[in-house]
């Protein structure tokens, strides 16, 4: 196909590309290649994911309650900046792929705006994500371990519009403050060579104190109801399970722990869109590499636009990633 | 040059009269089906939420809708619309088959052992 023609000094040449039975460049055959098997590890760690959460059915965390917020807006917005960044991620798309055409027609410019908006946008999309996993490292309301590792976390029935609604309540909100029970044990006053990270806010006896001052929270437990929501405990089960299985009063998610619910879904969304974003970040790295190139004329000399339809393919396969990541994450 | 772009989409039922165009016609596709997609997942019609093969109705669209997006990032960004038979069937059945390979057995083994934790240790014996 004569859209794809690309003089590279490998006509002829058997092992270096000069054959083509797909009526496709070597190079490009490779990144299709490469992207299959890039698609397999993703899918690797989607079904990961997937066996996870057919795993914990019944307790799994509830998307829309995790990510629901916006920066700059308080309140309570699921979902619309994820879908923003998606949207971002397919406007890159659509900027790539108007290069990768103005490419086939040689027009140089064209190239080099379009691949300057696909590098703006590949940026907005990884500090958009950096801010998510910003929010949800820092959390929000903060829970309740226990022994087994299950998460309880705190909220009151309020009335809104006549129907009583669950509202969650930060533990910092409830818990009664009791000091110097426990010091952070660091190098300088214990063995040197041993030290903890930092203590949380709360022990779990001040937020048991702070439970019982506050007659109306109750206590909601991972696991998921008839009605698709998370089981709320009854006064005296609420008391009861922080008083004998409370453990450790957690703040945000990270590796080892999860305020949001099974820490399975951290690890895995830390996983996951860390892995996708890491392949953003060498999406925007290569694109700018390739930027630079069309700036200085490589491929004018060339004779062909050829390298940006590989890189291109490779962007486009990062949006095809994200789309899946979208479902799977936040919308399933 | 730009001839050798195929410009339908939906079976010859839209066909554009450049390449560009075309990019701007499945841009607006996809972005109403991620709009779609974005107001189920909030809204949560209770229609449905009633259980179609295992999963809940909303969850089957989701995953369709999802497909559909990846099948024209694939075939007009990716231009594998453009590519021989041959490229485009190597490409992408090993990649469904190897997937759906691996989504069954991981998905089959989690129900599984879900099915272990809530009723005994024993679910089948052998």
């Amino acid at each position: 196909m004569d859209t794809t023609v690309a003089n590279t000094g490998t006509e002829g040449k058997t092992w270096g590309g000069g054959n083509q039975p797909l009526k496709s460049s070597y190079g490009k055959m490779m990144m299709w290649f490469f992207i299959v098997s890039d698609a397999l590890t993703f899918s690797g760690f989607l079904a990961a994911y997937g066996f996870s959460r057919f795993k914990f059915i019944g307790s799994w965390p509830i998307a829309d309650e995790v990510f629901t917020h916006v920066p700059f807006f308080h309140g309570n917005y699921p979902m619309i900046y994820v879908a923003f960044m998606t949207f971002v991620l397919i406007m890159s798309s659509v900027t790539m792929v108007l290069a990768v055409d103005a490419g086939h027609h040689m027009k140089k410019t064209k190239v080099t705006w379009y691949m300057f908006l696909t590098i703006i946008g590949g940026l907005i999309f990884v500090g958009s994500q950096a801010w998510e996993w910003g929010t949800f490292i820092k959390g929000e309301y903060g829970a309740v371990q226990t022994n087994g590792g299950n998460i309880l976390q705190f909220g009151k029935y309020e009335t809104v519009d006549g129907n009583a609604v669950f509202k969650r309540v930060a533990v910092s909100d409830i818990a009664i403050d009791a000091h110097g029970e426990r010091v952070e044990h660091e190098r300088k006053n214990g063995l040197w060579f041993v030290d903890e990270s930092a203590l949380p806010a709360y022990t779990v006896d001040e937020v048991y104190n702070g439970l019982k001052a506050n007659s109306d929270v109750l206590v909601r437990t991972q696991i998921i109801n008839d009605e698709g929501e998370k089981t709320v405990l009854s006064r005296e089960e609420s008391l009861n399970q922080i008083k004998n299985n409370g453990k450790l009063v957690v703040q945000g998610a990270n590796l080892q722990v999860n305020e949001y619910g099974t820490s399975l879904f951290a690890d895995f969304f830390f996983f996951i869109t860390g892995f996708h974003g890491f392949h953003v970040f060498s999406g925007v790295v290569i694109n700018i590499i390739i930027f630079f190139n069309v700036i200085l004329g490589t491929y004018e000399r060339r004779g062909s636009y050829e390298m940006v339809e590989k890189v291109g393919l490779y962007w486009h396969f990062v949006d095809l990633v994200w789309v899946f990541v979208f479902t799977f994450f936040y919308l399933v | 040059m730009a001839d050798a772009h195929k410009l339908e989409i939906f079976r010859g039922l839209v066909k554009f009269k450049s390449n560009t165009q075309k990019i701007w016609g499945v841009l607006i596709f996809l972005t109403i089906v991620t709009v779609i997609e974005v107001v189920l997942g909030i809204y949560k019609p209770e229609v449905l939420m009633g259980q179609v093969l295992g999963m809940k109705a909303l969850n089957w669209i989701f995953i369709i809708l999802t497909i559909v997006k990846a099948y024209y990032i694939t075939w007009d960004f990716m231009h594998m619309r453009d590519e021989v038979k041959a490229l485009r069937r190597m490409v992408v059945w090993t990649a469904i088959f190897l997937i759906c390979y691996l989504i069954f057995i991981l998905l089959q083994e989690g129900g599984y052992i879900e099915s272990v934790y809530s009723s005994g240790f024993i679910k089948r014996d052998f």
